[in-house]
């Protein structure tokens, strides 16, 4: 019970700096001080350029018959293909909606282009995951290492296994489960 | 002081003299109280896992026993009650067995909770002063403080008796009747702080009603005069103790009234339960029906209908009054009453569990290995105390007859 | 009131200590053998009671009885709630898909026995018709047990190898043989090449089984990971009868391990199923020892006393994420400081709808679930 006022009154305090350090969305969080693992990219696939580099731009969308054939498309297919993100003339960079282009490391920006809310929990640690120290430097995971950017919806996993049941010894008063 | 190491020597010179019987009945118990302590070490070497008792249900046949035993303790002395406005004659020795009858169950009942506790070489921590009590919080350290007091309470009183007996001086009144009198509203307090215990966690709905403690004392005035009433026969035929059947009668019409207050409120209960048809009902279905393979029902429907046909024999003048189907009646209010307070009680406040798993328990062979041990403590302590008490209600016999 | 440390004690100690050493050298050896080490034990104060000094001597025993046991003695910290901290905790119920990995790595993390095992965390698994409704909860999802296959189930202290391979069963146990399949973004969070907790990452030819047949999130169903919710009015904490279990001031309940007199009053108390009994002596192989443990945390348990988790005390109040945290595969798991506005877990409470568990008994706890999927 007397915890109560307690809390209200550091809340009070520290709310009094806090909301001049922090944009009322983006509470505790700036672009440079994401930390991120490296986007989980397929291994011996980046840079992009070392094939595309010389390669002629076909902005056709058509089913990939050559290369890149593993990709399963199902990011709203309909209205989505490749070069919504991926830039077409430097293919190290991904292209955002107005044209700016910005590297895989920060592919979140793309993804925010469309998923506002998400984003917007994502920059305050509401979605996504982050590890590191609660009160200090943290690493933010992207949210391409969640969600397959060509196929977003989490797959499903085999769990760990269950606990064990509890058991007793048989008695003779008809035992236990 | 001659007169305590006389008295001592007294003790033990009765202690060691007997019939046949009463060495086969000791040795019994001995052989009993061995097993119950190999099993024990058992249990001390290995952990509490040699029980059947896991996470999901954390007490069990021991804490079951001990709640049954703080009954028995409470209402041996609360006879003496009765015994004060009826002006039964032999008030003195009704007390005292009641005392002998309380200082033996609460033996079992300490002796209950300190098997059960996973580490009992800490059981100082308990302890005023030497560890650190949760008063006034926990009522669990409660319990411990009102069983301690009301022991020393009543062990004091047996001993006094005894003693004054042994060197033929009355006893001064100043000093027995006080505290006589004082060891009633313990023993009432005994039984409501074991039942708060229980009442006291939101967590369990089946405990947590309030009507908890007033059926701990309807039902416990049943099982302990049940115990008395049988002892006052014996006694009545083997130590020439003065108690009239019209006494005994009133005592079994007495057990009635609490029978039917103890069935009313167990009614009130199930009415609750199952016309508000909640997600506690499940508790409650345990105990009468039964939840996936949980096996109290079996034990309850004999023991409520032994706690009915009980009622029933004591209400009725003529069967309280024939000796054959009172008797019948305290061993069916004994079945009805230890299997409601024991079992009946503690496993369906802890099937399902908090997060609803199922685990079915029922005492592993150890736990009755230990329980049967600990019971033969009491047995044997009761035996000898009323070994002590036989000489001492035929001297004041041959006093009255003089 | 419910903030405030068990009151200071009345220096019973000193009677003691002369009275019982003889008591102790009595009473002991029939119950485990006489040592001085265990006379020390016997004697031994209450948690806060201890001076700086007598906290070092305790601490000192104690890493010798690990170096003996576990070839390691480790550290055991006694770091004090940080000022301006109220630890709380969020969990998104609409992302948690039940795979158990946070289970796993609290066992791990914090030296649980793994047999007969204690798991601090359980994942409920509930109905998406029935909602949170404890009758209808299943923690056994994905094993033969949970398809009431009795035979399945262990019996306390043994285990048996491939046992839970049920005869008839037709989902079976993950093994840990075989590798499960892992996409590549699976893989990524999984060993986290990145991590700078190397004991999270998890070694991919461990992970168990792929199993068709049971894979989570399951269909129409839900889960709802369960431990200690650390409540501000925590029923354990009253029922004590030694003040062996108390809140400290960042609101972690923690356990004196070496004061608790194993009487399971507090497991009865507990409405979440929290609180585990240490049935037998706790087994944990000496190469699975975690040896960064606090007093009050992680340290190795005795038998016959009662554990829960806290928050990864050792970790947290050093400023790291707890280990459920930091292996959650889906982020679905949030920690931070109630008292910062900024935390995760205010933001949370800001802008999501939080739910609490067993609301109507008022031990308000710090756990909080929420729905992420709701703005």
């Amino acid at each position: 019970m007397l915890i109560n006022p307690l809390v209200f009154v550091f809340i009070a305090l520290l709310s009094c700096n806090a909301q001049q350090a922090t944009a009322a969305d983006d509470a505790g969080f700036s672009p440079d001080d994401v930390q991120t693992p490296l986007a989980p990219l397929s291994a011996g696939i980046f840079p992009c350029s070392n094939c595309h580099s010389g390669m002629p731009v076909n902005m056709k969308r058509r089913q990939l018959k050559d290369e890149h054939t593993g990709i399963v498309f199902e990011h709203d297919p309909a209205h989505r293909w490749c070069m919504d993100c991926h830039n077409p003339s430097n293919r190290d960079k991904l292209r955002l909606a107005s044209g700016a282009l910005v590297d895989f490391s920060k592919s979140y920006l793309l993804c925010g282009q469309c998923h506002g809310p998400t984003f917007r929990d994502w920059k305050s640690g509401i979605h996504g995951k982050r590890t590191g120290m609660w009160n200090g430097k943290k690493r933010y995971y992207l949210c391409v290492h969640c969600h397959n950017p060509h196929s977003p919806k989490v797959k499903q996993l085999v769990p760990f296994p269950a606990p064990q049941p509890p058991k007793g010894e048989p008695s003779f008063l008809g035992g236990t489960k | 002081m001659t007169n305590i190491f006389g008295f001592i020597k007294f003790c033990l010179g009765l202690w060691t003299r007997g019939g046949r019987y009463y060495w086969a009945w000791v040795s019994f118990l001995c052989l009993l109280i061995i097993s119950g302590v190999l099993a024990y070490s058992n249990q001390l070497e290995y952990g509490l896992g040699l029980t059947n008792m896991r996470d999901s249900i954390s007490w069990g046949f021991y804490i079951g026993n001990f709640t049954f035993l703080v009954g028995v303790a409470a209402a041996a002395v609360m006879l003496v009650i009765p015994a004060y406005v009826y002006h039964w004659e032999p008030i003195k020795e009704v007390a005292l067995l009641g005392e002998m009858l309380a200082v033996s169950a609460l033996v079992m009942c300490m002796l209950f909770v300190t098997v059960d506790i996973g580490r009992p070489d800490r059981i100082t921590h308990l302890m005023p002063f030497l560890g650190s009590p949760n008063f006034p919080r926990s009522l669990l350290a409660w319990d411990v403080l009102v069983l301690n007091v009301y022991f020393i309470l009543n062990l004091t009183i047996v001993a006094y008796i005894l003693f004054t007996g042994y060197t033929g001086r009355p006893y001064k009144k100043a000093i027995l009747i006080p505290l006589v009198l004082f060891s009633i509203p313990a023993a009432i307090s005994i039984h409501t702080v074991t039942a708060f215990l229980y009442n006291g966690i939101a967590a369990r709905p089946y405990w947590n009603a309030s009507i908890l403690a007033p059926r701990f004392l309807a039902s416990a005035f049943c099982s302990g005069p049940a115990i008395l009433l049988m002892l006052f026969q014996i006694l009545r035929k083997v130590a020439g103790l003065r108690i009239k059947d019209t006494a005994l009668a009133k005592i079994a019409e007495l057990m009635s009234y609490a029978m039917f207050i103890n069935l009313f409120l167990l009614g009130a209960e199930v009415f609750k339960e199952y016309y508000s048809n909640t997600e506690h009902l499940i508790y409650t279905q345990v105990l009468f029906f039964g939840v996936g393979d949980t096996k109290v029902h079996y034990f309850m429907w004999p023991a409520l209908i032994a706690s009915i046909v009980a009622f029933l024999l004591f209400l009725i003048p003529k069967t309280r009054n024939n000796p054959l189907t009172m008797n019948i009646g305290c061993v069916l209010i004994f079945i009805g009453v230890y299997t409601e307070k024991g079992m009946g009680l503690v496993i369906p406040g802890l099937t399902p569990d908090t997060l609803g798993e199922i685990y079915v328990y029922s005492p592993s062979l150890l736990e009755y290995r230990v329980a049967a041990g600990v019971f033969s403590v009491g047995f044997l302590v009761f035996t000898l105390l009323v070994k002590l008490a036989i000489p001492y209600m035929e001297k004041s016999h041959a006093h009255h007859a003089a | 009131m419910d903030t405030k440390i068990p009151p200071k004690p009345v220096s019973r100690r000193k009677f003691l200590e002369s009275a019982a050493t003889l008591t102790a050298a009595m009473v002991l050896p029939g119950v485990m053998g006489c040592t001085t080490e265990n006379i020390d034990e016997f004697l031994q104060k209450h948690f806060v009671e201890l001076s700086p000094a007598e906290l070092e001597k305790v601490v000192k025993r104690m890493q010798k009885q690990n170096e003996k046991k576990y070839g390691k003695a480790g550290s055991i910290d006694a770091t004090p709630a940080i000022p301006g901290v109220l630890f709380g905790y969020g969990l998104d119920i609409s992302r948690c898909i039940g795979c158990r990995r946070c289970v796993h790595a609290c066992v791990k993390e914090n030296n649980q026995s793994r047999d007969p095992d204690i798991q601090w965390i359980r994942v409920l698994e509930f109905n998406k018709e029935s909602g949170i409704d404890f009758a209808e909860a299943d923690p056994y999802y994905c094993t033969t047990a949970s398809l009431h296959d009795k035979e399945a189930s262990h019996h306390l202290g043994e285990k048996k190898e491939g046992e839970a391979h049920g005869k008839a069963a037709p989902v079976a146990v993950p093994s840990a043989d075989a590798p499960m399949k892992l996409s590549p973004v699976q893989k990524s969070i999984l060993e986290n090449p990145d991590s700078q907790y190397p004991l999270y990452q998890v070694d991919a030819n461990k992970v168990p089984a792929s199993d068709p047949a049971c894979k989570v999130p399951r269909p129409g169903h839900f889960y709802v990971p369960v431990a200690c919710q650390q409540c501000e009015n925590p029923p354990c904490v009253k029922v004590c009868p030694v003040k062996a279990t108390w809140k400290d001031p960042d609101g972690i309940v923690v356990i004196d391990y070496n004061w608790c007199i194993g009487c399971r009053y507090c497991m009865a108390a507990c409405p979440y199923g929290a609180r585990h009994f240490n049935w037998t002596e706790p087994k944990l192989p000496a190469e699975d020892f975690n040896p960064d443990t606090h007093y009050l945390g992680n340290r190795p348990r005795p038998r016959g006393v009662v554990e829960k988790c806290t928050f990864c005390i050792q970790r947290t109040r050093k400023g790291q994420y707890p280990a459920c945290v930091e292996i959650c595969p889906v982020g679905a798991r949030k920690f931070g400081n109630l008292l910062d506005p900024a935390s995760e877990i205010r933001q949370i409470m800001e802008r999501k709808r939080v739910l609490i568990l067993k609301n109507e008994l008022n031990t308000k706890p710090k756990f909080f679930y929420f729905y992420g999927t709701a703005t």
